[in-house]
């Protein structure tokens, strides 16, 4: 099988502090990190790749040149090979833009059964970019699997996470897939892997080798209009209910009661 | 960035810090030092990020790292954990170590891949109770009986040795005590007339079992010797070189938390109405502390990469890195225990451990006086 992991370099937003003046993110000196939900992204790819190994897991990343190190990791948890999308051009990209961008990439690639993203990235939070790479591909896409059951006959059967339970699909390959946290717990790179990783040769492709025209990719294509970043006003101190559930469902109850809810 | 680290040193330490801080729990710990046992699941689960086999070229199923990237392994383990890097660097040093330097290739593939992958233990049987700093005093034998050799003698403080599958023993094949012939031999630990001792109480380090190796009237083949007759010493001076380097990157590793817990204690505690940093008495400790830390990871990578070059002169450097980062070690976690005040003492607080896991630095793979020996014999030739 052929699969492509879209995945993100993202700042810490753990560690984030927020401009209280400008109401922007303060990214000097934070570390860059994988996406969350691209690691469990990859992951499902790589156990896909651990029960067959004639599978081959290919990284298709847009970033700044430093996110070769952000693939690197990818190699060195076991995904085969890795493309970097860099290019000035690309710079101010929204969704649409980037999914142009990533889906351009994906047709040049041209052979792959499985695109797997990860549900959103921390820093934006749009959970857009997968299924909108999947419109444009022409493809079915699953949003939100929590769970791979099975592959039959060209078509994989997943579980789609809902707010109260979930949903089985059945899907006709090649298809989208995007991952949340709940789909596995991604693995660790190895040693082994990271001294690989160093010796692989990424290639970086830029509007040209996508074939796009500038006009056409970063923020000459993107629609989206920042008017306003601002910080929500914190809300209160939340309290903590203690004890056994009895208990803590009588303090809940006494403090509706209190507040007149119930 | 340190100057004598590339990128992907900084990956391996992401690696080793993400593993040591999800695995390592207080849970975890608080469990080993109350029973003593170290859990399977991540002694496996270290097998599985490859920490067993880091300078092993990967040919032998090894990681194919360099002494950087391994020494940053033990830096970031002993940064959380003393014992846990003391489970991950025996089968890169102690165990392996003899057996990449002279072993035959039937002999790597049978010990060391079983070690590497974590399904295999191997202690390392050179000290003896009189033969400490000065191993070519030992007095266990290996007397030549047609094809085999019959071993005799009493081995201590051997590291893991009451749960080791195997030990390479080193012993005299030549009688005459002038002689320093000693060879080093694979013995395995159930054969008849192999015992080991009652696990030492130890002070610190606790949850890898240390004990004496007996040995009497051990039948072995020839086959069980490891390199030439009379290359054991070499071989396991060899082995401990890069022994001294890990050791040299755990004082580091312990030295960076006692530092970030004392900083830590000394925000939120308040004496004379003001936290104790502003204390300019505990400042001062602080910005000493601080800056031995940075000296100590300095003289560390410096000589890891002159061993990564090839450089003639890395044995001094390393025992330089071994002294200067045992000792510092030692006096900055005791600092940190002065900075925790009465709280240090106790065991709820990870400094109390911290100290008492650095006691030990100063005293194996070379006591800082032998350190000293080479370092002056260097400076004086």
């Amino acid at each position: 099988m052929k699969i492509i992991v879209c995945a993100k370099q993202v700042p810490d937003t753990t560690e984030v502090k927020i401009d209280p003046v400008k109401g922007t993110l303060i990214r000097d000196g934070v570390p860059s990190i994988l996406n969350p939900d691209d690691a469990n992204a990859l992951e499902a790819a790589l156990q896909i790749k651990d029960a067959d190994p004639d599978t081959t897991v290919t990284i298709v990343s847009m970033g700044p040149p430093q996110a070769t190190e952000m693939i690197r990791e990818c190699l060195a948890m076991g995904a085969d090979n890795g493309i970097l999308l860099s290019d000035r051009a690309f710079g101010g990209a929204d969704t649409i833009a980037t999914s142009s961008q990533i889906a351009a990439a994906i047709r040049k690639i041209a052979d792959y059964d499985i695109i797997f993203a990860g549900r959103q990235a921390i820093d934006g939070d749009t959970a857009q970019v997968g299924p909108q790479i999947a419109r444009r591909l022409g493809l079915p896409v699953v949003t939100y699997v929590q769970k791979i059951r099975e592959f039959k006959d060209g078509k994989v059967i997943v579980e789609r996470q809902l707010e109260d339970g979930y949903e089985v699909l059945e899907v006709q390959m090649p298809c989208l897939l995007t991952a949340v946290k709940e789909l596995n717990t991604p693995r660790y790179m190895t040693v082994h892997g990271i001294m690989d990783a160093y010796k692989a040769d990424i290639p970086v492709w830029n509007h040209d080798d996508l074939g796009l025209a500038p006009e056409c990719c970063g923020l000459n294509a993107s629609p989206t209009q920042v008017l306003r970043s601002f910080t929500p006003a914190p809300k209160g101190k939340g309290e903590m209910a203690a004890g056994s559930v009895k208990d803590m469902t009588e303090t809940l109850v006494d403090r509706l009661n209190e507040k007149h809810l119930i | 960035m340190n100057a004598y680290l590339e990128p992907k040193h900084e990956m391996v330490r992401k690696l080793v810090r993400q593993f040591a801080e999800t695995e390592l729990t207080k849970e975890v710990i608080d469990e080993i030092e109350e029973t003593h046992e170290y859990p399977k699941e991540i002694f496996d689960k270290m097998a599985k990020c490859g920490f067993y086999g880091m300078r092993v070229p990967q040919e032998l199923g090894g990681q194919g790292a360099d002494y950087r990237s391994y020494v940053i392994m033990a830096e970031e383990l002993a940064r959380v954990s003393v014992v846990s890097n003391i489970w991950a660097t025996t089968p890169n040093s102690l165990a392996g170590g003899p057996i990449l330097n002279e072993g035959t290739d039937e002999q790597k593939e049978k010990y060391l891949k079983p070690v590497m992958n974590g399904e295999m233990k191997i202690c390392f049987a050179l000290t003896e109770p009189e033969a400490g700093s000065d191993p070519s005093g030992m007095t266990t034998t290996a007397v030549k009986d047609g094809d085999d050799y019959i071993l005799n003698g009493r081995k201590c403080f051997i590291t893991m040795a009451p749960i080791a599958d195997y030990a390479i023993v080193f012993a005299r094949t030549n009688p005459d005590p002038k002689a320093r012939e000693i060879s080093a031999f694979i013995v395995d630990m159930k054969l008849e007339g192999v015992s080991t001792g009652a696990p030492e109480k130890k002070m610190g380090v606790i949850g890898c079992p240390t004990s004496d190796v007996i040995l009497n009237n051990v039948r072995v083949s020839k086959d069980a010797l490891l390199g030439e007759e009379g290359s054991g010493l070499r071989n396991a001076l060899a082995t401990l070189d890069v022994g001294r380097m890990a050791c040299a990157a755990q004082a580091v590793g312990v030295a960076e938390a006692a530092l970030e817990e004392a900083i830590k204690y000394s925000k939120e505690r308040k004496q004379f109405g003001k936290p104790l940093c502003k204390h300019q008495a505990i400042a001062f400790m602080l910005a000493d502390m601080a800056t031995e830390v940075e000296a100590m990871r300095g003289l560390l990578y410096q000589a890891a990469w002159m061993k990564d070059k090839g450089s003639k002169e890395v044995g001094k450097f390393a025992s330089m890195a071994k002294y200067y980062c045992a000792e510092k070690a030692n006096e900055i976690c005791g600092k940190a225990v002065q900075i925790h005040g009465g709280y240090g003492f106790m065991k709820d607080y990870k400094v109390e451990r911290f100290y008492r896991d650095a006691r030990v630095m100063t005293i194996y793979e070379g006591t800082s006086q032998v350190q000293q020996m080479v370092i002056s014999r260097a400076i004086l030739k």
